[in-house]
């Protein structure tokens, strides 16, 4: 298909880089576009449009669903516990993106300063851990937090002498279950932060630094004044992902919870969808509300993307 | 915005072969600015065995025998370690099965999403027409929707198709969740060639087939890997949709097979489940570590460019 439509003769200029094709060019977005349609785009709207109607057992055995309004939103929104997960959800995202966002801008500042030898073995052991399959990761650490044999507590214990810590559970209090939920999200993400940003910062001319330089800029000045506003547009992209991938944190929550936390204390969004698999409609509107935070919590940015970015 | 595109765009090309860089340390000559360079190479050091750890644990605690891995005290090198647990793993059958669903899932979805994007990065960078923005527009737009937002409405869809546990249900939505970052990426990678190059060859007598598959083609080469590896780690890692997809425990993946045997041996043998977790884990961190470079630079290439 890409042969024939690209045989269409080039009524455009010679020199202009973007050919003037005719209606086969749409053939190119056919494929593509049909799946995702099917299986974005119908999922999403069926989705959207359940949520407004009572869909329960009585609907999974081919009753007619009733349109109920904003029942399933109201009946959600005037439970405590869903503001209370959604609070949770909001807190552990801005946590969990400041602190990878952090820690990734400071590896790549760290990259960018050390030498050849010093930079590749930070740059494999990062990819060692931003290679590794998602549950391969949740299975370690499982095993380094496991309360009788695992590494963390005999370090806690044995080495640094905190006796209490000899058979502590990790995951029992809501706390300390973001607290390992934290740590193993923020090491698999700042791997990914790190690297687009070190990227970005190869990018700053040695000519300008040069120059601030001799005009008398101090490292510090030159680091916010120079390298900083030349790196935001990668800063804003990798942000913008961590809020994103935080705030639907799913696969981490799970596997800890199957680990033995109690579900209530430490669902987060993702989770409590999940958790209304059989409530069709009550997970609609509820995936629907997730939604509407995160363009809350992104919209700003993708508004400021578009603007600067020609397309 | 100009001066910020313009400068994201060598980053497709000269990063993956230009990890070197003089360090500011050279540019600032004073002697005590290399014993501050060497403390923060140490820090460097340091950081990374911390972050190499958890992996390192992984492959240890697989060689160790169970009477070690319950001793009071951990066992932190694999000296006098065994090859049983890994040998338990690959005995036993339902490993293997894991492993046929996973690669099936993955050969569809690496075909279906690199041809289909492929044709999409095409026609979005080297063609103008009406739509094209918004195109794009909806490409962007759709990776900040929460898939975990949709899983049970995909449930749904695929079961009122009878692919509920089937290969070609989990790929397929598999193909359309990979598909938007596909396109984007390779986006970046087509717009880095310029048609310049396919012109000159048709000035040569070249059709326009001819010069688009003898040269921007294996220009485009290194951007179609780096696209497959990123929707073969996808496919071969992703959870949460094949939790949902494949609940028939005949039709795990690996991951899930991996979180069964996790439950099964929880607290009562880590060592076969490290085992389990490096058998998946360590032919995807090899192949990754070849690639990733494109990976990023498409990435950042991707989202910074117009």
């Amino acid at each position: 298909m890409a042969v024939t439509t690209l045989d269409v003769p080039d009524t455009g200029t010679p020199t202009s880089p973007r050919r003037r094709p005719k209606v086969g060019v749409y053939g190119l977005l056919v494929p593509a576009s049909i799946l995702m349609a099917v299986a974005l785009g119908y999922p999403l709207v069926k989705q959207f449009v359940t949520s407004f109607q009572e869909y329960g057992l009585r609907q999974q055995f081919g009753q007619p669903a009733e349109w109920v309004g904003l029942k399933n939103y109201t009946d959600l929104l005037s439970d405590p516990y869903v503001w209370t997960v959604i609070g949770r959800s909001i807190a552990f995202c801005l946590v969990n993106a400041a602190v990878t966002m952090v820690v990734g801008i400071a590896f790549a500042v760290l990259m960018a300063r050390v030498g050849a030898a010093a930079r590749m073995t930070l740059q494999v052991s990062l990819l060692l851990a931003w290679g590794t399959p998602v549950l391969a990761s949740m299975t370690v650490w499982q095993w380094l937090f496991d309360s009788q044999y695992g590494a963390i507590n005999w370090v806690l214990s044995n080495v640094l002498g905190v006796d209490s810590m000899a058979h502590h559970s990790w995951i029992i209090e809501p706390l300390s279950f973001y607290f390992v939920a934290t740590v193993i999200v923020v090491w698999m993400s700042v791997p990914f932060v790190a690297f687009s940003v070190y990227a970005g910062l190869l990018q700053v001319p040695e000519e300008t630094m040069e120059a601030a330089q001799l005009d008398g800029a101090s490292a510090r000045q030159r680091f916010w004044n120079i390298t900083m506003p030349m790196v935001r547009p990668v800063l804003s992209v990798v942000l913008l992902l961590q809020v994103i991938w935080d705030l639907k944190v799913f696969t981490q929550i799970y596997v800890l919870q199957r680990a033995g936390a109690p579900t209530r204390d430490t669902n987060l969004l993702g989770t409590l969808i999940y958790s209304y698999a059989k409530e069709f409609s009550k997970a609609g509107a509820l995936a629907t509300i997730m939604l509407v935070i995160t363009l809350a919590l992104t919209g700003f940015y993708i508004r400021q993307m578009l603007k600067e970015d020609e397309l | 915005m100009s001066t910020l595109a313009t400068g994201a765009q060598p980053l497709m090309t000269d990063s993956a072969d230009q990890p070197v860089r003089p360090t500011k340390a050279r540019h600032t000559g004073p002697a005590r600015d290399r014993g501050a360079g060497r403390a923060w190479g140490v820090l460097a050091v340091v950081i990374a065995v911390v972050w190499v750890f958890p992996i390192y644990w992984m492959i240890n605690s697989a060689f160790l025998p169970l009477n070690k891995l319950q001793a009071p005290d951990p066992t932190f090198l694999p000296f006098g370690g065994t090859l049983s647990n890994f040998r338990r793993v690959l005995q036993d059958d339902t490993f293997w099965a894991a492993m046929r669903i996973s690669l099936s899932v993955v050969v569809i979805v690496l075909v279906a999403a690199l041809l289909f994007a492929f044709l999409a990065a095409l026609a979005v960078s080297r063609f103008r027409f009406r739509g094209r923005k918004a195109f794009i527009l909806t490409i962007l737009v759709v990776q900040m929707i929460p898939a975990e937002g949709l899983f049970i409405s995909q449930f749904q869809m695929l079961d009122g198709w009878h692919l509920v546990n089937k290969v070609a249900g989990l790929a397929l939505v598999y193909v359309a969740a990979i598909l938007p970052f596909t396109i984007w990426m390779l986006r970046g990678f087509v717009a880095g060639v310029p048609i310049e190059l396919e012109e000159a060859g048709m000035v040569d007598g070249l059709s326009r087939t001819g010069a688009f598959f003898r040269i921007t083609f294996p220009l485009l080469a290194p951007g179609l890997v780096a696209a497959g590896v990123y929707g073969f780690l996808q496919a071969w890692n992703e959870y949460t949709l094949a939790l949902v997809v494949m609940t028939d425990p005949s039709q795990r993946t690996l991951p899930l097979w991996l979180q069964g045997l996790v439950e099964a041996n929880r607290a009562t043998d880590w060592g076969v489940v490290m085992a389990g977790a490096a058998l998946i884990a360590i032919p995807v961190i090899v192949f990754f570590l070849f690639v990733q470079n494109k990976m990023t630079s498409g990435l950042v290439a991707g989202a910074v460019k117009g």
